[in-house]
């Protein structure tokens, strides 16, 4: 955690948990993490290192095969981006953005307002009507954030969500993140394979070892958040974004060349 | 260019007709083995009225067993998409009645309908042929829902009730698109095999003109009457065709 954050009661938290499939065996773990109301946590690992089931054992979408998750938010309180947008084509942005409002029961025309306001948010205000196949792939991202934010969630964990764009776009995107980050302050668990970005984002990154994945280190990044306008270009940013880099490349060859 | 390849096909057409035309008259084919296209456009103008209703009577026959066809595949979908156990129980009859050639059932239909009624046993022999492909669209079309949307939407707490309607439904609509326009296709072959097999002239479709004419060496007649049937057979192929690109603009939006 920065200083200059106060300690916040954890929202959810992963204790010892594995993942273990009938073929493959172990897929995850043992591993344990803990998310304070408010921080923003990047998972950083090779593929296959099992940091998005971790994040969907956060999301109570998977239960652990040993192991427990704690989950302060209820229902409702948490929110996924996935690596792809994920609309529903026959929809528009804003009925795709109305929809977990809408399968909570909020009457249809209350919860459109709210997908408009949350458009407005992503600055997707003029593509209300329009459908995902009209959009471009940063736009869709852009709707599926709008999506997991119009909730208000307390947790919200995105599964390598910018993967797919191009770097302009998945830079703008960051920083949108991060702006809504300062206002509405969620914890934030992000997994990607990026090291800048993950340093970019996060006041914690969390390095994983190949599959089964275990922590491998974890890197505080102490300095403001959101970013200063030349963070990318400043010494923190560089000697944090060199740990996570050496901490990886660790964890890569320790599984390369078994003991 | 553009005008150039439409005109292609119509112009391959005429070709071959002139063709045709001119090896009957030279080589002095008997109109009885292949009549020159001239005879086949006089039988056509001739037997007009009798061939318009017959491709009525066999165009209504293919449209109610389409529309019998697309109701019980659709219910049997759902309820094999809301049941596991359902599917696998019936799954394989469904193989089966599938591989089994119509024809071979036809005459089983004849029995059931009694003499007085082909028209029955040809709308459901041709609805056995399209049940099929509308069949199996609906199924996959109900289970291919994209699964990160499942994931979200058993985060967001919907019910099954929700999650039929929202998502699986949504997503099934292409899939019975091109069920519904492989099954109408389909629902023709079925209605001229079944009024063959059939045999009498009590259903009154294209199937029994042709067999009339064969039987009488009027061939001429004959080709009147495949002509016919090819033409109400486009129609329809173009008519799904056309409806299920409109229907599909819409469902994606552009």
């Amino acid at each position: 955690m920065p200083a200059n954050l106060p300690a916040a009661p954890p929202v959810a938290a992963l204790e010892a948990v594995e993942i273990a499939y009938p073929k493959r065996g172990l897929a995850l773990g043992p591993f344990t993490l803990d998310l304070a109301g408010g921080e923003i946590v990047a998972l950083v690992g090779p593929s296959g290192c099992g940091k998005s089931t971790a994040l969907r054992l956060l999301a109570g979408l998977e239960t652990p095969s040993r192991g427990r998750v704690r989950r302060a938010a209820a229902r409702g309180e948490t929110s996924v981006v996935f690596q792809s947008p994920t609309l529903a084509p026959w929809l528009g942005a804003a009925a795709n953005v109305a929809l977990p409002l809408e399968l909570a029961g909020m009457p249809a025309r209350e919860a459109m307002a709210l997908a408009g306001q949350a458009l407005q948010r992503v600055g997707l205000a003029g593509s209300a009507a329009a459908r995902p196949a009209q959009l471009s792939g940063g736009m869709a991202m852009r709707v599926s954030l709008a999506r997991a934010l119009v909730t208000h969630p307390k947790v919200l964990l995105l599964d390598e969500p910018f993967a797919a764009l191009d770097e302009i776009t998945r830079r703008a995107l960051a920083d949108d993140v991060l702006s809504i980050w300062a206002d509405e302050r969620p914890a934030i668990v992000f997994v990607t394979h990026n090291v800048e970005e993950a340093v970019y984002m996060a006041s914690r990154v969390i390095v994983m070892t190949p599959g089964p994945g275990r922590r491998a280190g974890e890197t505080t990044v102490a300095a403001p958040a959101p970013r200063a306008p030349g963070f990318r270009a400043s010494r923190t940013f560089r000697a944090a974004a060199e740990t996570v880099s050496l901490q990886l490349a660790d964890a890569m060859a320790r599984e390369a060349a078994p003991p | 260019m553009r005008g150039l390849s439409r005109l292609a096909p119509w112009a391959l057409i005429a070709v071959i007709l002139a063709l045709w035309e001119l090896a009957c008259r030279a080589l002095h084919v008997p109109p009885y083995l292949l009549p020159a296209p001239s005879s086949v456009a006089a039988a056509l103008i001739q037997t007009a009225p009798s061939l318009a209703t017959a491709a009525m009577r066999t165009l209504a026959m293919a449209l109610e067993a389409l529309l019998l066809a697309s109701v019980l595949a659709c219910a049997l979908a759902l309820a094999v998409s809301l049941s596991r156990v359902l599917e696998q129980a019936v799954r394989p009859l469904a193989v089966g009645l599938q591989v089994t050639p119509v024809v071979a059932i036809a005459p089983l239909f004849v029995i059931w309908a009694g003499v007085d009624h082909p028209g029955r046993a040809i709308v459901a022999l041709a609805a056995i042929v399209a049940f099929f492909p509308i069949f199996s669209g609906a199924v996959s079309g109900l289970a291919s829902a994209d699964p990160d949307l499942e994931r979200l939407f058993d985060l967001y707490g919907a019910s099954r009730g929700q999650k039929l309607l929202r998502l699986r439904l949504p997503t099934a609509v292409p899939f019975l698109l091109e069920g519904h326009k492989v099954a109408a296709g389909l629902a023709i072959i079925g209605a001229v095999v079944a009024e063959f097999v059939a045999g009498s002239g009590g259903a009154q479709g294209l199937a029994w003109r042709i067999l009339e004419a064969g039987n009488r060496l009027q061939t001429a007649k004959m080709f009147a009457a495949i002509i016919t049937l090819a033409l109400i057979a486009a129609s329809l192929h173009f008519a799904f065709q056309a409806f299920e690109r409109r229907a599909l603009a819409w469902w994606r939006g552009r």
